[in-house]
């Protein structure tokens, strides 16, 4: 199936105009050397019918495991309304709104997500959407060092606290521009950001930006205000990195400190994305007007039409690799706009307070898992201190071994943190969100206390 | 005309909204939170029902060209029909409810869809080895010019800093080479649209680390030298870099690795047929030669007897590194592999045969008009470039005039302005999944706009007449930036924690 609408007498008229007498002909050009052979590493086509059917059976094969890990990526409700609208065809089919007046559609839904993520995260101005929250936490150290005039280091402070994954995307995407990331470790009573080792990076010499995630990978608070004006009190610009859906409750970065944060970003997936086996998702960026023009991607702006009508149009393109080629911002040419659409109406459904609403219940939930889980013995907490919607467990054995036995019964109990935090092992991350029941938890509660009983007496099984 | 409609802010009414969505926590759910940590205002977020919400943004969407709905022969872009079964395979419940941290025992589906798609792929471009992770095409530009960079240092090969890129190359590629730390080469392309050979033997030395080429090229043709670009730049020492963006022109008709080429990246969402969703997700696949696999981004998917599991930083230690949180777009991938699985061995080659029949067919046919291809000694590839340079200088009109007129007549605009290099040009990709039909209308429309160029200035010059706005003032746009809804109100103070 190629979806080639040609009847062979097209192919032979259509020929004919061209004046070739073959398709074959066409590719003439081609030095007759270089023709592929037979694809054979190609499986046969299958019909529609045939290929749904393999679909069916692969997702099967994966099953709906009941999902207690968080990590990043969240489990929350996407009202039905979402998706029924972002796959209508003229949103899923349309390109980037090159031309602006036959987007409309598109261009004033991005205008409103971006006026949306800018109240939300109490800034300035917002971008049209990056490719995830790493990648986005990537581009906003690169932007961080064209936008700090007064920072030649090109040091950007990254505490541990930060998701790992973030720390390495970062590592990979700016690495090749001479940024030098330096690692601030955490406390490990509180889990949080040791603001004394700040200090100590400071010391040796000048600092583009400090990244903060708040809440921190953990689950828990960073103290934001003390560590916003830390970050200015040494001309440093304060990158946040925010879980959209905390921000119902939580006070925004906006308003952290004396000053706010300069440059925030995230992970969008929590606003009406599913989980989707890791993507696509989409992140967020957004900043001070003052930094607009060091911002990536691509930005909306509404403005007026030769009548003298208001409408939307893509904006300061000349920050782009189309135009400015070699001096661009950022190479990025797509944003994430189907998954901005999703976003977009989600928060539409949702308000402010639905959001507030959603935080709150998505934090009652871990509560109680929490409480349950640490009712078992062999379980106890590996911080002081609040979280959000997210926490640390120690466990009294590895973890994996656990997490697999939970799995095999069909629960994904959490996320093993050996690889990432050997000090911390065993211990795994636990999240809830508001989609879990009573009974969910004291499925999982259950499960885990079976797998960490000791083994009764041999002679119990014979 | 369309009456303007109102942003989201100003539908629905203060203390309405979408409640049936929202869920009851108890009123001590967030008791914990230290108060000082609370929002005080709330933000500024739309107050409207669920159905204030649906007809907002489906009348929105009424506004938008796409391809379900218009011609949309985009230059570059490949705006191939989206076969519907792609979506609704990649949108199982298990896939998309599937946490990307779930383990690979109860993965196996979802990983056999992926390592098959890196076999499918690796065939088709005739490269050793493929990773999926990027995701879009400029990040898999990125990773590309990652790896060249990777591949030179392992070797100790410090002093290669320069990537060759022709004029004629998209904007991501020089965006990309600088992104990679390296200086950007230009190389001038001669009349016939192929490279300029001696400007290449001039440019490339010690320091070259590669060359980032489209073939076909940007112009609209099969870079003829190959064989000989690929002699010149290994000679010297540097890697060839293959710009995936043309492949739906030569699927199952050349192999990029038969080139010569050591590392290319494929745009999912236009040779394989993905949705741009209104700008993405993309996917920008990477596949490179043997000596360069063990360079690729992380994770991939390996198989061992049957059984597949994500290879990491420990199978992977000299791997550029991860590019995205978990593993890129997967339901882009998705779509991808049920489109090749669709498509089959024979369809790869129908696609590259109908392509290139309808560019060569159109481009024919836009030239018995009066238009003036750019390259007319050449063989269209599966899209061509029109220059209105003559047409400008008789009628004072421009390239974006037609492009507006267009839209009036109910086509999308073919890309404009690009490459840079050709005034007033105009590319156009029909795409192989379009009907004579089709084109013949569009050949029709470009024949009235030809007649309003003589005829009926006001009326090109004037437009779009028929769309949602007329022609909007970009200069303003970036000059009195406005780039968030001026009339949201205030947050109300949030209710008490």
């Amino acid at each position: 199936m190629a979806f080639i609408p040609h009847t062979r007498a097209d192919v032979e008229e259509m020929l004919a105009v061209i004046g070739v007498g073959s398709l074959d002909a066409l590719f003439e050009e081609i030095p007759a050397p270089l023709r592929a052979a037979e694809l054979t590493g190609v499986p046969e086509a299958l019909t529609e019918m045939q290929v749904g059917r393999l679909m069916r059976e692969r997702a099967a094969c994966d099953g709906t495991p009941l999902c207690f890990i968080g990590a990043g990526a969240y489990e929350h409700h996407v009202p039905a309304a979402v998706w029924a609208i972002t796959t209508r065809g003229e949103f899923y089919t349309a390109y980037t709104p090159y031309q602006a007046e036959a987007s409309q559609g598109t261009l004033q839904l991005l205008y409103e997500f971006q006026t949306m993520l800018a109240t939300l995260t109490g800034m300035e101005v917002s971008n049209a959407s990056l490719y995830d929250g790493a990648s986005a936490t990537g581009e906003a150290c690169l932007m961080a060092v064209r936008a700090n005039r007064k920072s030649t280091s090109r040091r950007i402070l990254v505490p541990t606290t930060l998701h790992p994954r973030y720390r390495e995307v970062g590592h990979s995407i700016a690495g090749q521009q001479g940024l030098v990331f330096e690692v601030v470790p955490y406390d490990p009573a509180r889990g949080t950001i040791a603001v004394d080792a700040l200090d100590r990076a400071a010391a040796g010499g000048d600092v583009t930006a400090l990244v903060v995630q708040q809440p921190n990978f953990f689950g828990g608070f960073e103290d934001v205000d003390a560590l916003t004006d830390w970050a200015h009190a040494h001309d440093a610009l304060l990158i946040a990195v925010v879980n959209p859906i905390s921000l119902g409750m939580l006070r925004s970065p906006g308003e952290w400190g004396q000053r706010g944060a300069d440059i925030v970003v995230g992970e969008g997936q929590p606003l009406g994305v599913p989980l989707s086996s890791g993507g696509p998702y989409f992140g967020f960026m957004t900043t001070r007007k003052e930094f607009v023009r060091h911002m990536p991607g691509r930005i909306v702006g509404r403005t007026l039409d030769s009548a003298g009508q208001e409408g939307y149009t893509l904006t300061l393109q000349a920050r782009e690799q189309h135009i400015r080629r070699a001096k661009a911002t950022s190479n990025i040419c797509t944003n994430q706009g189907l998954l901005v659409t999703a976003a977009t109406i989600y928060l539409s459904l949702m308000g402010a307070e639905g959001l507030e609403r959603t935080a709150a219940a998505a934090h009652a939930r871990t509560r109680q898992l929490r409480a349950a889980l640490l009712g078992i013995p062999g379980v106890r907490g590996a911080f002081d201190g609040p979280f959000f919607h997210e926490t640390v467990l120690r466990l009294d054995r590895p973890v994996a071994p656990v997490l697999a036995a939970l799995a095999a019964q069909g629960i994904l109990g959490g996320y093993d943190l050996a690889r990432d935090y050997p000090a911390l092992a065993p211990a795994m991350l636990v999240c809830a969100t508001e989609t879990k029941t009573d009974a969910d938890i004291e499925r999982y509660a259950a499960a885990l206390e079976r797998i960490l009983a000791p083994a009764p007496p041999s002679t119990a099984n014979s | 005309m369309a009456m303007r409609e109102p942003t989201i802010f100003e539908c629905g009414a203060p203390g309405r909204g979408a409640s049936d969505q929202w869920p009851t926590p108890s009123p001590d759910a967030l008791a914990d939170i230290p108060p000082q940590l609370r929002r005080k205002r709330r933000p500024a977020l739309p107050e409207a029902s669920e159905l204030d919400v649906v007809r907002h943004y489906t009348r929105l969407s009424q506004r938008n060209f796409c391809i379900d709905t218009h011609f949309y022969p985009l230059g570059s872009c490949t705006m191939k029909y989206n076969p519907k079964a792609c979506n609704q395979y990649a949108m199982l419940p298990e896939f998309l409810g599937r946490h990307p941290l779930a383990p690979a025992a109860s993965s196996q589906g979802l990983l056999r869809c992926l390592h098959e798609l890196q076999e499918i792929l690796k065939s088709v471009t005739g490269m050793g080895a493929v990773s999926l992770v990027p995701m879009a095409g400029a990040q898999g530009e990125f990773a590309g010019v990652s790896m060249i960079r990777a591949y030179h240092r392992s070797r100790g090969d410090l002093g290669r800093d320069e990537i060759v890129v022709p004029e004629a190359a998209h904007g991501t590629n020089p965006a990309t080479a600088t992104m990679c730390g390296f200086r950007v080469r230009e190389i001038p392309v001669n009349a016939d649209g192929d490279v300029d050979l001696a400007a290449l033997r001039a440019a490339v030395g010690p320091r070259t680390a590669g060359i980032m080429l489209t073939n076909p090229s940007t112009l609209g043709v099969f870079e003829r030298h190959i064989v000989e670009i690929e002699q010149i730049v290994h000679g010297a020492g540097g890697l060839l870099y293959y710009d995936g963006a043309n492949l739906n022109a030569i699927l199952g008709k050349v192999r990029p690795g038969d080139m010569g080429f050591d590392v290319i990246h494929m745009n999912l969402h236009k040779t394989f047929s993905t949705p741009h969703g209104g700008g993405g997700p993309g996917a920008g696949a990477v596949g490179v030669s043997d000596r360069l696999a063990p360079f690729l981004p992380i994770p991939i998917v390996g198989e061992d007897r049957g059984s597949f599991r994500w290879l990491d930083e420990t199978d992977l230690p000299q791997s550029i590194g991860r590019l995205s949180t978990f593993m890129g777009n997967v339901g882009v991938l998705l779509r991808a592999y049920v489109y090749v699985r669709m498509l089959g061995r024979d369809g790869m080659r129908a696609v590259a045969d109908h392509a290139t029949l309808n560019a060569n067919y159109l481009c024919a046919r836009l030239a018995a008009l009066g238009y003036d291809p750019a390259y007319p000694s050449r063989r269209a590839s599966h899209e061509f470039l029109i220059t209105l340079k003559r047409q400008s200088r008789m009628y004072d009109v421009s390239a974006m005039d037609v492009a507006k007129r267009l839209l009036d007549l109910g086509f999308h605009a073919p890309t404009t302005y690009f490459p840079l290099m050709v005034p007033e040009c105009l590319l156009i990709e029909p795409t192989e999944t379009e009907s004579r039909a089709t084109l013949d209308a569009f050949a029709a429309a470009m024949a009235r706009i030809l007649a309003e160029m003589q005829n009926d200035r006001d009326q090109l010059k004037s437009a779009p007449h028929a769309m949602p706005v007329r022609r909007l003032d970009d200069v303003r746009a970036a000059k009195q930036l406005d780039l968030t809804w001026p009339g949201a109100p205030a947050g109300p103070v949030s209710a008490s924690p």
